[in-house]
Formats: structure tokens, sequence, C-alpha cells
């Protein structure tokens, strides 16, 4: 299994996700990523309304979000999570990477997309990118993503 | 059969289960098949519906499923009825997905339905599409069958336009 540097907040704390996918399966991969790279699941939710109550009850300080999902699809939780707070943090996963889907979703307030399978070194890269510009996170982890440290 | 529509979805299975187990997959046995499809394990079927339509099924073992799926969580995970399901469900996904962005970029225009698993004895109900191709994926988990059919709209319209009227 590759090893990556935690990605930690400024303050040292582990940084919390929220993980959003319908699929429960989907989810524990998503989680097992979080936990190597130095990760804490805030909340987890299976539908677009739950990830809104979750993110104001949370307060992650980045969002895993899927697309197409019940009740409320993941681009239109998107629109109401960053109107509300603007800061949020919310990466798009899903397999359906087509570039309208993926211009509707940075359109809406997403800081980037990922496709599946999730490939964990490249979903660290994108997470490093997207915490770079928070003034909570600790910045450059010491090794490069995919870059075994064992 | 048109290939440039089923291609995108072997090439796509193929990676999926390539990227997902980090190890070579195969592809084997691949063959036209125009008789109802006979599951064998637990399949996952997805209609298409648009300017393109027709299914695809993804069908594998329920040992092959939770191998997957404890490869995925990094540590074995008891077996249940609900993690193969999850598992299936979710490969389908997965699939569609990545075989969809490759037709979506190339301008068509459809909307694909939920996974419906087929679990049961009773088997998968027949499809207006007779004709599909079938196809094994070998993994390191073990065997992954595929079965697509896929049309042009436009086609099976003048299809249909061609039959007779019956009354």
């Amino acid at each position: 299994m590759q090893q990556f540097a935690a990605l930690l907040r400024k303050d040292q704390q582990p940084v919390r996700y929220l993980v959003v996918d319908d699929s429960v399966f989907a989810r524990k991969n998503l989680i097992k990523m979080i936990e190597q790279f130095g990760g804490e699941v805030a909340g987890e939710a299976g539908d677009g309304l739950t990830a809104i109550a979750e993110y104001n009850r949370a307060k992650p300080d980045i969002v895993l979000m899927d697309i197409t999902m019940p009740q409320m699809e993941g681009i239109e939780a998107v629109e109401r999570i960053v109107r509300q707070h603007p800061d949020a943090r919310i990466v798009m996963v899903s397999s359906v990477g087509y570039q309208e889907n993926i211009l509707a979703a940075l359109q809406k307030g997403a800081k980037h997309f990922v496709q599946k399978p999730v490939k964990p070194e490249v979903l660290y890269e994108i997470l490093r990118y997207v915490l770079g510009d928070d003034p909570h996170a600790a910045g450059a982890p010491v090794a490069l993503a995919g870059e075994s440290l064992s | 059969m048109r290939m440039e529509l089923i291609q995108p979805f072997i090439n796509a299975a193929d990676a999926v289960f390539a990227e997902s187990l980090q190890a070579p997959t195969t592809i084997a046995d691949l063959s036209m098949d125009e008789n109802t499809y006979r599951r064998k394990g637990v399949a996952a079927l997805i209609a298409i519906k648009g300017d393109i339509e027709g299914r695809v099924i993804l069908d594998l073992a329920p040992e092959v499923a939770m191998k997957v799926a404890s490869h995925l969580a990094g540590g074995p995970l008891p077996e249940s009825e609900q993690t193969v399901r999850e598992t299936v469900c979710e490969l389908a996904n997965m699939v569609i997905g990545n075989s969809v962005t490759l037709l979506n970029d190339q301008g068509f225009r459809f909307k694909v339905f939920p996974p419906e698993i087929h679990m049961s004895e009773e088997g998968l109900a027949g499809t207006v599409d007779t004709e599909a191709m079938v196809l094994c994926i070998e993994t390191p988990c073990g065997e992954v069958f595929l079965n697509i059919a896929m049309h042009y709209l436009h086609r099976r319209r003048r299809e249909q336009n061609a039959v007779p009227a019956l009354d």
C-alpha cells in the first residue's frame, strides 16, 4: 500500500472531511484513502440534502462529493453549500466525467474534479492543491504524491 | 452491432478493473450472442436511452465481488449479500460512467438509468436487443462478464417504421 505524508491543517490537526456518495462501498473506499492521508472523517452522507445538513453540523475542511445521487444531486448540493458558505472546499468525485458535468460543478463553486475509480495519488495531489489556498492548511507535505516513504 | 458504440464500454471496463485492482487484466472470449442473456453470478443491468440506446450487463460471481470489495477496502470484509450488491453496483456505475464520458464528449446525448441488480434465481428479463457483444475480463480476483447491446436510435426508429401495422 502506498504511503503518503499526512495532509494537516496549519494548527497541525488532521484535515476533516465530509464524504458524500450514495454508495456505501464508494464511501468506504474514499475513507480508506482519507486515513492514508492522515485525515479525519467529520461526516458521511448518501445524498445531497443530507450533505447540506452534515456540512452545517460538521463544518468540514474538505467535502468529497459524488454527482449522481438520489433526492438531490451533487451539483445542486454544491450550489447550496457554497451559497451559504462561500469558503467551502468541495471536490467532485464521480465516474461520469464529461465536460458539461465538470463545468457545471465548477461553475457552482466546486474546486476540483476527480474521476472514479479514484487513484489515491491523484486524489492526494488534488487535495494538496485545494488545501493550498487554505489559511489553516499546513502547506506542502514532505513527499510527492505516490512516492513511497516506507 | 456498431463497434464504435461498444468499444468505449470495453475500454472502460478494462481500465476500471485494472485501475481498481492495480493489476493487469485480460480480455478473453469476445463473441456475439443472439440468445437471451444467462446470468452467471450477480448481474447489474444498466439501460441507456437517447441518441444511442441499449443496455449493458456487468456480471460477476459473489466470491469475485467479495474479493474486489476486500481489495478496495484494504483488508478482508465479512461476506454479505449487501456488500456483494454494493460492489457490483458501484463497479457497474464506474464502468458506465467512464464509457458515457467518452460517448458524451463525442456529442451523443442520452440518459443512463440506475443499475438494476439481479441476484435471484429468476434470471434477467429479455430486452429488445437480441444481438449483444459478450466478453470476459480476467482479473486477479476472478472472471468478470460484460454483455453489451447498443444501437443508434435513428436506426431503431427506421427498423420500427419498416414493420407493417397489424390492424
